[in-house]
Formats: structure tokens, C-alpha cells, sequence
């Protein structure tokens, strides 16, 4: 029966060329906005380290005085760490593995004559970090605590800086000029960097930033090396990255059960009633949160008000464009009310005229949606050449080419609905009257 | 009597006659808001920044400490005023549009009870007010006596030049000649104001503050070094400075030149609003988008009506009814559809205005974008089912002796 229906609608559609084009073309053109912007919203709210985010924690503190105001498009202070307690979690070692970081801008000084120092952005950090997000290394390896402790000198490179470097020639070993200070290249890493850069602070473009060089987080305090992230204070007292009121790191952490991911969060409150036992926090130890990868993605809320709006507004065009192909597939159905009624006075069930139409109807579909990849296709394009941040990041997946194709003929099907509901309950024998 | 006609045909035809006033109304309520979202977006990018844009460049420099920049400031504007059709150089340490300088928050008492707002600080040195080209409308224009060295980041006590949006913010209603404003320890008194002064990024509070800037003259040296104001012939500018970035290599060997931040100030403004630009044409897309598949709709449905209504029509057309009758039939029947959908549509535009001023920055939508959009539909509407109302009108009456 499914290829006579199929017959039946490719005939039926056949005949009236100009609607069933116009209502490919409505749903094709819904369809391809919406899977345009529901593309770039999965670009964007994708899993930066999958096999890995399941793990991975950031915890958060509250160091804040109670009268501190939190200004309307300013940063969240207490977003980041304070050094005094970053190191505080760092040497507790309560989790699988650790990690403080901030986010740091240096010249660099190629050691080759002829070439101008330019500037590159990198990351300050503890010796967990490469084990704990898996940075894969090309040569060498990342430092061990005792370096961090030792603030000892050394440098692990992207690769890409490496080549600008060293050419193709072995960086490992090799020293290197950042800034004021010379620093021995310990390890090459592959250009690694997690889309979104979840690690890095508010600042950052995280669709687009990577890190080029990684320094220990020790190095920088000593040296007082530059940062490029938020550094918010809360106090008159002398300022400076050793201070206990001004946040400026992150910190991320491996907590691989359950019962440890509980425990953590109850020394997190406990070592905050501690800080405010001692004077130094204020506000409410319960203040303190331990948020999943994930969950710290979505209080940052990394998506652009306009993407969303654009996201709405596509839904919003898929749903006009569906109310048309209902009022359209209404008016085609009804009024082969006596096609239906000589094929039900025929014998043909309710059902059988129902399931006839809904197969025209995921025809149209069908068509529509292979309209839809295309304009979907073109939507991207008009998206990558725009100056966002996330702009190059616009590309479809298999799975989202899947989507759109299912997408398409579930809207078209659900048009469809109420049009041969409708259609299938003619009353044959006032039909045939009055043919 | 044609009303009641069509009222009575259209009740045959509830569920199709409502989805495509649903339509309408949808788009109707998209289309207000969309073109108010667009003049929004196109207002912002019309900001007036108050500097002469065309003729100025900003040149910036790294790699050099900002505390102890030594005699880099006079190296770099003496040999950059050596330039072929260089008219001024100056240092300053913002422009409108280069997303840097400083912002801070000003209160009107000493004690800091009274917060005025976030304000952005140009602290420019000598020549950098004249080469702006900022239009004075009240006091006077910063002389060599009130240029002063800095510590931080603002002269501790100055006399600063304020924009007009931000003296009204400050002091509404009142001669700001005079006033003083305070920024933590730093001391402020106002000595004149300029009609328009933008801010070099729009910064806290959204659009409405974009001009809350103040001009604080300050002696180039320690934390003002490393941003030039460059001034040339808008036709000159272009090469001025691409010769000024090659000049530096010779001039100052030991500092790093900032190629993305050295640029005319026409660009950085191009590059500012890229972004409201492109949103403004996405919204440009979907209005046509929309219009366009509603206007798909009512060809269709009336094409189809048209189609169902022949022997009708045949015998309307052979009972006397003229061509004209049967035309305005269905323009008539169009426009009471389209106008249920604008009624509707009217109501839904206000409720999305609600919720986009929820979550957007998005002020009231205005009362006449509704008229506007309401005309556009309705001439929309008839347009749309001109073709198929003409096809009607072409119906012969001897349809109606034929059995169909």
C-alpha cells in the first residue's frame, strides 16, 4: 500500500505544480533558518572535552565584603580566585589532580636576527594542567610541582609558536625570550585549544583564543608578569597579585566520584566559615559552589543575546511558514473531497485516507528539507563571513545534517495533521451527491 | 451586503480563514518589532563621536614599560611630525571607538554619597583637544597652565571639559561651569563643556551613555605614553599613516608597533559597529523573509478559493455581477482577513515587545510603528491576491450552465 500512496501523492502533488513549489519552498525556507541558528547554537554550547567534562570542576568562593555593589555590566568579582586562595585549594590536594591559571599576554623575542618580537597569549599555570585536561604533547612534557615551587623557568610552546621559532628544527631545550626573561622550552604541545576555551576568565574570546605558550603560574607572581583577564579588587589596601582581595585566577580541578565531589564541596564550605572565622570573608560559607565543566559553561552564559534573539526569530519564521503549508495543505485536501469520498465509498477506511495524506504531506516534507540543507548551507556561509568570534565555528555536523532532513518532515507531517483529519472526515454520500 | 457576503463564505472556510490571519498576525507582530529593533541598532550606529573622524589616526606602541617610557613620547612626536602632510601630533590615551581608556566611578560629593555614574577619562596631552577637533559650547578649551603630570591614572586635581549629555546627566537643568565631581581621591572641576564627546567603547549602562566622557588635560610621561593622535588631510591620512607605522622601526627600534590597534578613526568606527550592521541586515532578511511567505500563503489560498468558487462565480457572473464585482469580491474578502490578522497581530507586537524589553536592552515600541505595519500588510495583502482575484475576474459566466 505505502508505494501506491506514494504514487498517489507524487500524482497529487503533479498536478497543482505552483502550490506544492510554493510549499516546499515555505518549509525549506523555515527549516534552513532554524537549523542555520540551531547549528551555531550547538557549535557553541558544545562539549569542549568530551570523555573528560564529566570530571572536570571549577570551584567557587565569596571573599566579597556584605557591602560590596556588584555593578550592572561590570565583571563578577568573585567569579575568580584570589591568589591567598587559590593556593589555599591548590595545597590542600584533596582533588585527583589540580590546577590554578590565569590568562597572560608577553612579548615574545625571536632569537633570530631580522625578526620583531610580537606579542602572544598564553596561559600562567600549575603542573597539573597537561595531565588534567590531556594536552597532547608533540615533544617533551609539561614541569613538575617541584618547578612550580622552585619558580624554576621553563616553557612549553604551541607547536605553531614553536615553528615561528625554531623553524623545524627541535624546540625542546632550546631557550626562549619571553618578555624581560629568558626560559628554557621544556615541551611542544599540538595547537590545543577546547571550543569553548572553558578555562580562560570572562574576558576571553573563547570561541576564537588559544593559548601559545603555558609559564608556571609561580613564574608570573615573582616576576610580576602582565595578565589580560579580569582583575577586580575590593579593598584600598596595596594592590598586587599576592593580595587576598583581588580575584584573578581560575582554578579546575579532576574529581572522578561522587563521594568526592561531595566531600569537596563540603571543604569548600568549611574552609570558607573558616576564612570568616579568621576576618577575611564576610559573607555566607554556603556561598561557596563547586560547578560541573558544564554547568560553569552555562552560568557564564557564553551565547550572545543576539544569537539567541536570531535563534527566536528563526523558530519563530519555521512556525509562520508552518501555519502556511496548514492553511495551503487545508485547502488542497478539502477540496478533493471527491477523490476521497468515491475511494471511501469504495471501501477505503478513515484511516487509509489519513495515512494517504500524511504521506503527501512528508513528501512535501522531504522535499523541503533537502531545500532546507541547502539554504541551511548558504545560512552558515552568510554566518562564517560575519566578525563574531564563534563565526568559524558555523559548520554542520552529520548529525545536524540528519537533524534538519528528520526536522523538515516532522514539521511538514504535523502541518499536515489537521489538513487530512479533516479531510478524512467528509461524509462520502453528500460528496457524491453533488458530483 | 458585499461584508455579510463574504462573512457568510468565509464561515465555510473557519480553520484556513484563521491560520492565515494567524499568519498575518505573526508577521505583523514581528514586523513592528523587527523594524523597531532595526532603527534601534542603526540609531546606535549613528552616534555622533564629536571628533573630526576622517582626519584622525591612532598609532599605538607595546613593549615598553607604561610607567617609565623615558623620552619615548618626544622621539616618537618629533619624528612622527616630520611626516609629509602630518598636521599634528599628540599623545592620548583613548580615541572614540578603540575599545581602551580608562573608566571609573564619579561622585558629586567628596564623602562619595552622591554616585553620578561610570564615566570614561581621556587624558590627552597638549594638542590632542585642538587635533579632536571637539565643538565647544560653553567655557574654554584647556590651556598650557592646565596640563598636569600623573600618578595613576588621572591628574590628582584638574580641570577637566565634560560632554553635554554628561553635565545634564550630572547636573540637570544647571550651568556645569564650575561644578566638581570626584573619582575616589581625585578632584575634578569642570571648565568647559563640548557638544558631543563619545566614549571609546559604549561601556557600562548600554547605549544611553556612550557620550559620558571627560577630557582631562595631562602631561604626557609616566602612564601616557605609547598612543598618538595623528591628524592629516582626510585625503592624506591613508598614507600619513602608513608611513608614520614604517617611521617607527627608525624612530623608536626598541618598542613593538600594534598594527591592529593603529589605525584611521573612520575604521575603528566601521569595525565598532560591524556588528550592529550585520544584525541589521539579518533583521532586513527576516522581514522580507516573513512578507514573503505570508504574501506565498495568501496567493495560495486564494488561488485555491478562486479554483473552488468557479461555478459560483460563473453564476454570479450570469445572475449580473460585473467583472469589477467579482474583483472587489475577493480584495474585499483579502482585506477582512488581513485586517482580523492585524487586529490580533496588533496585541501580539505589544506582548513581544514585553518580553524582548525583558531580556533585551530594548526601550517601549513605539505607538506609530503599528500603523505602519498594519498599512504594509494590508497593501501586502492585496498585492498578494491581485493575480488570483484577476483570475476570478476572468471567470465567464458560461461556467455556470456547464456541470462541472
Amino acid at each position: 500500500m505505502f508505494g501506491y500512496y506514494l504514487d498517489m501523492a507524487w500524482r497529487s502533488l503533479k498536478r497543482t505544480p505552483v502550490l506544492t513549489g510554493l510549499m516546499v519552498l515555505a518549509i525549506g525556507l523555515g527549516i534552513g533558518a532554524s537549523m542555520t541558528m540551531l547549528t551555531v547554537l550547538h557549535v557553541m554550547t558544545d562539549d569542549p572535552m568530551p570523555g573528560r567534562s564529566a570530571q572536570l570542576y571549577t570551584p567557587h568562593l565569596d571573599p566579597l565584603p556584605l557591602n560590596h555593589k556588584q555593578g550592572g555590566d561590570s565583571p563578577d568579582a568573585s567569579a575568580n580566585l584570589t591568589w591567598p586562595d587559590a593556593m589555599a585549594l591548590l595545597q590542600s590536594h584533596r582533588a585527583t589532580r589540580q590546577a590554578a591559571m590565569a590568562g597572560g599576554t608577553l612579548l615574545v623575542h625571536p632569537a633570530q636576527p631580522g625578526q620583531q618580537p610580537f606579542y602572544v597569549d598564553g596561559r600562567y599555570t600549575t603542573a597539573d594542567f597537561f595531565t588534567m585536561f590531556g594536552v597532547p604533547f608533540q615533544r617533551g612534557g609539561g614541569w613538575r610541582a617541584t618547578d612550580d615551587a622552585a619558580s624554576a623557568h621553563v616553557v612549553v610552546l604551541a607547536a605553531s609558536l614553536a615553528r615561528k621559532l625554531f623553524g623545524s628544527a627541535d624546540a625542546v631545550g632550546r631557550m626562549v625570550q619571553l618578555g624581560d626573561n629568558d626560559y628554557r622550552v621544556l615541551g611542544v604541545v599540538d595547537d590545543w585549544a577546547p571550543k569553548p576555551m572553558f578555562y580562560a576568565d570572562a574576558t576571553a574570546k573563547h570561541y576564537s583564543d588559544a593559548d601559545l605558550f603555558f609559564l608556571p603560574l609561580s613564574v608570573a607572581v615573582d616576576k610580576d608578569l602582565q595578565l589580560n583577564g579580569n582583575q577586580s579588587s575590593w579593598s584600598k589596601e596595596a594592590l598586587g597579585k599576592h593580595s587576598g582581595s583581588m580575584s584573578w585566577l581560575q582554578f579546575w580541578m579532576q574529581l572522578d566520584t561522587s563521594a568526592q565531589v561531595s566531600a569537596y564541596r563540603q571543604y569548600l564550605v568549611d574552609y570558607s566559615a573558616q576564612q570568616k572565622a579568621l576576618g577575611r570573608f564576610q559573607r555566607p560559607p554556603t556561598n561557596a559552589k563547586l560547578y560541573t565543566l558544564m554547568g560553569w559553561l552555562a552560568h557564564q552564559n557564553l551565547v550572545p543575546n543576539d544569537v539567541r534573539l536570531q535563534l527566536w526569530l528563526a523558530l519563530g519564521f519555521l512556525f509562520v511558514c508552518m501555519l502556511n503549508i496548514v492553511a495551503l495543505l487545508l485547502a488542497k485536501f478539502l477540496r478533493r473531497g471527491g477523490e476521497i469520498s468515491v475511494r471511501r465509498a469504495l471501501g477505503a477506511r478513515q484511516r487509509d485516507i489519513f495515512v494517504q495524506l500524511g504521506i503527501e504531506s512528508a513528501l512535501i516534507g522531504m522535499a523541503g528539507g533537502a531545500l532546507g540543507v541547502l539554504i541551511a548551507q548558504l545560512g552558515l556561509w552568510s554566518i562564517r563571513q560575519r566578525p563574531d568570534d564563534y563565526a568559524h565555528l558555523a559548520q554542520m555536523d552529520g548529525a545536524m545534517l540528519l537533524g534538519t532532513l528528520a526536522l523538515a518532515v516532522v514539521a511538514s507531517v504535523l502541518a499536515g495533521l489537521l489538513p487530512a483529519w479533516r479531510a478524512c472526515r467528509v461524509a462520502p454520500a453528500l460528496q457524491l451527491k453533488t458530483m | 451586503m458585499q461584508t455579510k457576503l463574504i462573512l457568510a463564505a468565509l464561515r465555510k472556510h473557519r480553520l484556513a480563514t484563521l491560520l492565515i490571519a494567524m499568519e498575518i498576525a505573526l508577521a505583523c507582530a514581528v514586523l513592528c518589532n523587527a523594524c523597531f529593533m532595526i532603527a534601534n541598532r542603526l540609531q546606535l550606529t549613528r552616534v555622533n563621536s564629536g571628533v573630526d573622524e576622517k582626519a584622525l589616526a591612532v598609532l599605538t606602541l607595546g613593549g615598553f614599560d607604561q610607567a617609565q617610557p623615558g623620552d619615548l613620547n618626544a622621539r616618537v612626536t618629533a619624528g612622527l611630525r616630520a611626516i609629509p602632510g602630518m598636521q599634528s601630533v599628540s599623545v592620548i590615551n583613548a580615541v572614540p571607538f578603540n575599545e581602551q581608556g580608562t573608566n571609573g566611578g564619579v561622585t558629586l560629593d567628596q564623602a562619595g554619597k552622591r554616585f553620578g555614574g561610570v564615566v570614561t577619562f581621556y587624558t590627552g596631552g597638549p594638542g590632542s583637544f585642538e587635533a579632536l577637533g571637539l565643538k565647544l559650547v560653553a567655557g574654554r578649551a584647556p590651556q598650557t597652565d592646565d596640563f598636569q603630570s600623573m600618578a595613576t591614572f588621572v591628574p590628582s586635581d584638574a580641570q577637566v571639559v565634560v560632554s553635554r549629555t554628561l553635565a545634564e546627566h550630572l547636573w540637570p537643568g544647571e550651568d556645569p561651569l564650575g561644578k566638581e565631581f570626584w573619582c575616589g581621591g581625585f578632584h575634578f572641576r569642570v571648565m568647559g563643556v563640548v557638544a558631543h564627546m563619545a566614549r571609546p567603547a559604549a561601556g557600562e549602562g548600554g547605549t544611553g551613555t556612550i557620550e559620558w566622557s571627560v577630557f582631562v588635560p595631562t602631561l604626557p610621561g609616566h602612564n601616557l605614553a605609547g598612543t598618538y593622535l595623528l591628524r592629516a588631510d582626510p585625503a592624506d591620512l591613508p598614507h600619513v599613516l602608513r608611513d608614520a607605522e614604517t617611521a617607527i622601526a627608525q624612530i623608536a627600534p626598541d618598542v613593538v608597533l600594534d598594527h591592529e590597534g593603529s589605525r584611521t578613526v573612520s575604521d575603528l568606527r566601521e569595525r565598532y559597529f560591524r556588528n550592529d550592521r550585520v544584525m541589521a541586515g539579518m533583521l532586513l532578511g527576516v522581514i522580507a523573509a516573513l512578507l514573503g511567505v505570508t504574501a506565498l500563503g495568501i496567493v495560495g489560498l486564494a488561488s485555491f478559493w478562486v479554483a473552488q468558487r468557479r461555478k459560483q462565480i460563473g453564476i454570479r457572473r450570469a445572475i449580473g455581477a460585473t467583472r469589477g464585482d467579482i474583483l472587489r469580491y475577493f480584495q474585499a474578502e483579502n482585506f477582512l482577513i488581513v485586517t482580523f490578522g492585524i487586529a490580533f497581530g496588533m496585541l501580539l507586537a505589544y506582548l513581544l515587545n514585553a518580553v524582548l524589553m525583558k531580556f533585551y536592552e530594548l526601550p517601549h515600541l513605539p505607538l506609530y510603528y503599528l500603523p505602519i505595519g498594519a498599512l504594509s500588510l494590508w497593501v501586502l495583502g492585496q498585492l498578494a491576491v491581485l493575480g488570483p482575484a484577476l483570475r476570478a475576474a476572468a471567470v465567464s459566466p458560461v461556467v455556470a450552465t456547464r456541470s462541472v
